[in-house]
């Protein structure tokens, strides 16, 4: 009976699309035009028609809305639209989610999920809008100097920090593997530009214990994926990474601004994680390699705590450059560059970084790779995960 | 309470300024603030404390909650300092350090306030902290800390 109710292998990414990556303000063309443009790519990377899309999912509130995307590509027949709630990268896999899940109970059999970011054309994320008074949760918080992101997970992993004897050296070796992949891979931002550890150590701090390599870059660019039946993604131009599982959600009171009566040094998976590996029939050992979404190092480093990884206590010990570094590392992370050097497209460009991995096709290639895990948007409320098989 | 000196506020003007919800949930927070006094919503019928206030308690579901004052003390949860400025107001005042406190008297709320003293001090997690309630000209106070005296 419960086999009845799970995506579990019914559903594949078929195809995926992107843009060229820019610096934040640099995109040459309108926000609108970068979405349709990914959509495009992916359509022909999967070898289907614009035309046969009849779902569209995304997350993050885009601003380029599902009906005006299906009216762009003159879509016959809008059968499925979904957005998930909540800011950042925490909806992505579970866009993805929905998307598989839209499948699985036929509302519609060819799902496009994008994301779009052109920021010089909009507000900037890491900026506080200069607003006269302020209520709600962020009266508690804004008038103290702590408004952003960045601000409010550098709380949560001093405190994690401060409860498992973890130093700086941890999250400086997040940092450098992911600039080390971006450096093998010609579409990341940071193509070219490498990070040593003494470059980590000597940038500044935005906000202690963050310095500048802890933190996402900001950019413009659009990515996009197609995503259909097993069956069918097994008869388009690409091979498929099968959907083994999918979770989405919150831990107990994780909203945004209360700090308070709640879990708080968490990445908020300690719910997810379980569920997500019940769903997929595996465990942490048979994932060959993770895409672990980062807003800043530290909660990478608490997502890979809460997937299983490592425990709490052996993160200064197991997080080194060597065990996050395809080929040969025990745990290769954000084989493309990621959110820190290939591009901040909310972690959409991670879950396609985790398609190009089962098939064999990333630059940062981890030697017959068939099981990958996603995480995205920690330390925000609600995440959501992913697990793909070759 | 302790003086404020050379500066009237820790940070400078310009950051927006704290206002009780529209729907009135938050206004004895507020209210509480300007007699300096902390007060913590509470739940009449399991006595659990909530923050920030909901129009709902958390733990039972009852829908009628009172305010409680609790003693303006805490130990250091977490802290942070600053050195980027994310907003135009700050431009000038970084470093500064933000920590998360929880109150003795209403187990698991924490707040975020500022440390006061110097920017560049060392700053340890459990250490005990007493609030200093920092009046603003525009009609608000902001909850400040400074390590306990006694």
């Amino acid at each position: 009976m419960a086999e009845q109710f799970t995506i579990k292998d019914k559903v594949a990414i078929a195809g995926i699309g992107e843009t060229a990556y820019y610096k934040r303000g640099q995109a040459p063309v309108s926000e609108f035009r970068l979405a349709l443009d990914a959509i495009m790519r992916a359509c022909d990377d999967a070898g289907i028609k614009p035309t046969d899309i009849n779902g569209i999912a995304s997350y993050s509130d885009d601003r380029n809305t599902a009906i005006r995307v299906a009216t762009a590509l003159g879509l016959p027949e809008l059968r499925f639209n979904n957005m998930v709630w909540g800011g950042g990268g925490g909806g992505g896999s579970a866009a993805v989610g929905n998307a598989a899940a839209a499948i699985v109970a036929g509302y519609a059999n060819c799902v496009v999920v994008y994301r779009a970011l052109a920021q010089g054309q909009f507000a900037r994320f890491g900026q506080t809008p200069a607003l006269k008074s302020i209520s709600g949760g962020a009266a508690h918080t804004w008038p103290y100097g702590m408004s952003t992101p960045a601000q409010w997970i550098a709380l949560r992993t001093r405190r994690f920090m401060h409860e498992h004897h973890v130093t700086e050296d941890a999250l400086a070796a997040i940092a450098m593997a992911c600039y080390h992949h971006a450096q093998f891979n010609p579409r990341a931002v940071m193509y070219g530009r490498t990070l040593s550890r003494e470059d980590y150590f000597k940038s500044r701090f935005i906000v202690e214990p963050f310095h500048l390599y802890d933190c996402c870059m900001e950019n413009d660019g659009a990515a996009a994926m197609i995503i259909t039946s097993a069956e069918r993604a097994r008869d388009l131009r690409q091979p498929p990474a099968y959907i083994m599982a999918a979770a989405q959600g919150s831990d107990f009171r994780q909203n945004i601004g209360t700090e308070s009566g709640c879990d708080y040094p968490t990445s908020n998976f300690k719910t997810l994680a379980p569920r997500l590996y019940q769903m997929a029939g595996i465990g942490p050992q048979d994932v060959d390699v993770v895409q672990i979404y980062e807003n800043f190092t530290g909660a990478v480093m608490t997502s890979i705590v809460e997937h299983g990884f490592c425990a709490p206590d052996e993160v200064q010990e197991f997080f080194t450059f060597e065990n996050f570094t395809a080929p040969k590392g025990k745990l290769p992370l954000n084989t493309s560059g990621g959110n820190l050097a290939e591009c901040y497209m909310h972690g959409l460009e991670l879950i396609i970084e985790a398609v190009r991995q089962m098939r064999g096709q990333s630059t940062s290639q981890v030697p017959d790779a068939e099981i990958g895990l996603v995480a995205s948007g920690p330390m925000v409320a609600p995440v959501s995960d992913l697990i793909v098989r070759r | 309470m302790a003086e404020q000196s050379e500066r009237r506020s820790y940070l400078p003007a310009g950051l927006p300024i704290p206002s009780a919800a529209p729907d009135g949930l938050d206004k004895e927070y507020w209210e509480a603030t300007r007699r300096h006094e902390i007060r913590i919503q509470r739940c009449t019928n399991c006595r659990a404390f909530q923050f920030p206030a909901e129009w709902i308690c958390h733990k039972c579901h009852a829908l009628e909650m009172e305010w409680v004052e609790v003693a303006p003390r805490g130990v250091i949860y977490s802290w942070e300092r600053v050195w980027h400025p994310a907003h135009r107001a700050l431009a000038e005042a970084c470093p500064y350090l933000v920590v998360v406190v929880e109150l003795r008297d209403a187990p698991g709320v924490r707040l975020v306030g500022n440390l006061l003293g110097d920017p560049r001090q060392e700053v340890r997690i459990d250490t005990p902290v007493d609030a200093v309630f920092e009046d603003h000209d525009e009609g608000y106070t902001l909850i400040q800390w400074q390590p306990s005296r006694d």
